[in-house]
């Protein structure tokens, strides 16, 4: 059933985020745009376009550069940024293990994915942002699932599942109290495929890891692991190289590739398609428990 | 490809997650690796069948108590169209969650236990999918494998259905009834032959063919403002567009419009959405629409066209769903939400709760608590460009906002 393809985008969809992305500006004073360089956010850079036009985009950009990200990434973002004459702000989680804020961990399964959630924090609480937009869709995860479009969170970025704000319609209360901040999902209601037929209707660029390439890679749990310095790994873990390319883009130490000839949007899509793992499948920091992303969420992670 | 939306309630252990998670499995929604989890999970906790209502129970609290507590949003998609279901909890102390997940929905899908029948739950959420005119009813009699695929079973609880129906305020909902096993996706996605003697539409049928009225096209065009668009860039130095979303009806390029609450007057320039001119925006679409003239408008206001201008209201009666914890009191001041339109009101008299188990009216009260539904008197500080809910769902509808806290304390539709 869902083998056939439907190439078609839900125009209702991109129609609800502009919205969104409307009332975030108009019911905030100081919204920003999370944004990590992979296609959710790239996504959410060309609604923000189009909400405003022939404005400029109201709003910045923030990126928490935890330091283990594909340098296609970064290259990408600054292209982006370039290219778009947008304003973005960068902070670094070195700099909080730096502060002996949050503390590195080790092991092989160390990964800074958890530990960027404090130097997100701190971001927003320096910046004095009350909305933070990011592209989390619910397709992606069971705790996701449950979330508001507005979502409130505390002084301490603390999500409640259970005290939840009713939502109704499309009527979003952006009303908080002082110390809270809330986190906007525009594209709450997108799957992954919506996010690749919009990529495609509006011709746009993505980082060039999202298509076939060649890489060092060493294979661990059964999954296929990007080879770098950032990746502890022990001696009877050999790199060898294989043709690769990544479904979602978080860092080199959590992030596991697909075996993948798709060198085209059309052939991703195709493959998305047949796919038998989900999108989350090959993030590494979902497999810790069942719960994984709750708990995450709770803490303030996105 | 067009978006439906269902939202789906029922009582504690009608099996309503467990169909849900059916209709994933049989239109191979679930990737092999949730589907290993689920096994997974289902196996740690002692179970002999994969338990598949372990997919939309998201959160900790819900996995450990086997219940829904919070409104789960699930996505799939067939050839046809895509789906998004809001899962919505069946526990009575959930019935706000409820509401939330039902507000925009197309179908109600109401699930009843074969062998119980319909049950309080059952009164109160079908008096919700009234309350809120959702123009499709899907009613599925689940677990019938465990009254023996009976006939006789089914036409009982269609009766009983039938007298609910018939005393409802709202006639104009499409009702169907399917007999279904969603244990083992009887009737669901695809048929087993154990009942034979159904021989109308599987649920995934029935869903699959749902006409879209694009009623909201028909209904008076309301295009209130988000905000005003004004680059001052030398490309665009004059440029001054209204930002918004047509709730409902449509406008044309050249329509003349008003703006409320000024009454100034004027025609539409041009319609854009990004670098596209349109020549006419339908409901539902987010555009910019610039004026001939010059006229004072900014957010919350609303454009309308000088043939259908709403009423603009001050006093307002209304039927509402409460969704806090502190209840409603007498003579209270609350924000209140009409679309973008934020205006302080104040509850001027509690007219009376509604039992919506029986439908009967309890009138003299002077509070209303988390979860009751009842009308009330309620004036503005200014004015709201509504319409009856009845008339414009689109239009029709607001919520109340704590000044103190700040919470959505509940929702309302206007009469």
């Amino acid at each position: 059933m869902t083998n056939q393809i439907n190439w078609e985008f839900p125009q209702a969809l991109e129609d609800e985020a502009i919205y969104i992305l409307r009332e975030t500006v108009a019911q905030f004073e100081k919204p920003v745009l999370l944004f990590s360089g992979g296609k959710d956010s790239i996504t959410l850079v060309r609604l923000a376009q189009k909400a405003f036009y022939p404005g400029k985009i109201p709003f910045s950009l923030l990126h928490v550069d935890t330091g283990h990200n594909f340098p296609e990434t970064i290259a990408f973002r600054d292209w982006l940024v370039n290219t778009l004459g947008l304003d973005i702000i960068v902070r670094n989680v070195q700099d909080s293990i730096d502060q002996g804020k949050v503390q590195e961990e080790t092991g092989k399964y160390a990964s800074r994915n958890a530990l960027q959630t404090v130097t997100l924090l701190d971001a927003i609480e320096e910046g004095k942002f009350d909305a933070c937009i990011g592209g989390a869709r619910r397709d992606e995860e069971k705790a996701r699932a449950k979330e508001r479009i507005f979502s409130v969170r505390d002084e301490f970025g603390q999500w409640n599942a259970k005290m939840q704000r009713p939502e109704l319609f499309d009527i979003l209360n952006g009303k908080i109290n002082i110390g809270e901040n809330v986190r906007v999902f525009p594209i709450s209601n997108w799957t992954e495929l919506d996010v690749w037929n919009y990529i495609v209707r509006e011709k746009l660029e993505i980082p060039s890891i999202y298509f076939s390439h060649e890489r060092e890679i060493i294979e661990r749990d059964g999954l296929y692991w990007p080879y770098s310095s950032f990746l502890n790994t022990t001696a009877d873990e050999v790199p060898f190289r294989q043709k690769v390319r990544f479904r979602t883009v978080g860092d080199m130490t959590c992030t596991a590739a697909v075996l993948s000839e798709a060198d085209k949007l059309e052939d991703i899509i195709a493959e998305i398609m047949e796919a038998k793992i989900s999108e989350r499948g090959a993030r590494i920091d979902d497999k810790r428990s069942e719960a994984a992303m709750e708990k995450r969420k709770q803490a303030g992670y996105f | 490809m067009e978006v439906l939306r269902i939202a789906t309630s029922g009582s504690v252990d009608d099996g309503k997650s467990t169909l849900i998670g059916r209709l994933l499995y049989d239109t191979n929604s679930i990737p092999q690796d949730k589907m290993e989890a689920l096994h997974a999970a289902s196996k740690r906790k002692g179970l002999d069948f994969t338990d598949l209502s372990l997919l939309t129970d998201g959160l900790v609290a819900e996995r450990e108590q086997g219940i829904t507590i919070d409104v789960a949003h699930i996505y799939f998609s067939t050839p046809t169209r895509k789906y998004i279901i809001a899962d919505t909890p069946g526990h009575i102390e959930y019935t706000r969650n409820m509401v939330t997940g039902a507000s925009n929905a197309q179908v109600s899908l109401i699930l009843i236990d074969a062998r119980k029948g319909i049950v309080e739950q059952t009164h109160r959420h079908f008096f919700i999918a009234n309350l809120l005119r959702i123009p499709y009813l899907v009613v599925c009699v689940n677990k019938m494998d465990l009254v023996d695929y009976s006939e006789a079973r089914f036409n009982q609880i269609v009766e009983d259905f039938q007298v609910m129906l018939d005393n409802a305020s709202f006639k104009g909902q499409e009702v169907k009834f399917i007999p279904i096993s969603s244990l083992y996706g009887e009737n669901v996605a695809s048929r087993n032959g154990t009942i034979s003697w159904y021989q109308g539409d599987t649920l995934l049928e029935y869903l699959e063919q749902v006409s879209f009225d694009h009623e909201d096209n028909q209904h008076p065009a309301r295009f209130p403002i988000q905000s005003v668009i004004r680059p001052r860039t030398t490309e665009y130095h004059d440029f001054r567009g209204f930002a918004g979303k047509v709730v409902s009806g449509h406008f044309n390029v050249g329509d003349e419009v008003v703006s409320l609450p000024s009454g100034q007057k004027s025609k539409i320039k041009t319609i854009e959405q990004f670098e596209k001119q349109l020549t006419v925006a339908h409901a539902r679409e987010s555009v910019v629409i610039t004026l001939e003239d010059e006229i004072d408008s900014s957010r919350g206001n609303m454009l309308v066209k000088t043939t259908e201008v709403p009423q603009q209201l001050k006093e307002v009666s209304a039927n509402i769903c409460w969704m806090d914890q502190q209840k409603l009191t007498n003579g209270k001041t609350y924000l209140l939400q009409h679309g973008v339109n934020r205006v302080k009101a104040k509850v001027q008299q509690i007219q009376y709760i509604t039992d919506v188990t029986n439908h009967l009216q309890k009138a003299d009260k002077t509070e209303m608590g988390l979860n009751d539904i009842g009308k009330v008197s309620i004036k503005t500080a200014a004015p709201i460009f509504a319409d009856a809910y009845q008339n414009n769902p689109a239009n029709g509808a607001f919520i109340l906002i704590d000044e103190f806290n700040n919470t959505t304390v509940a929702v309302g539709f206007i009469d």
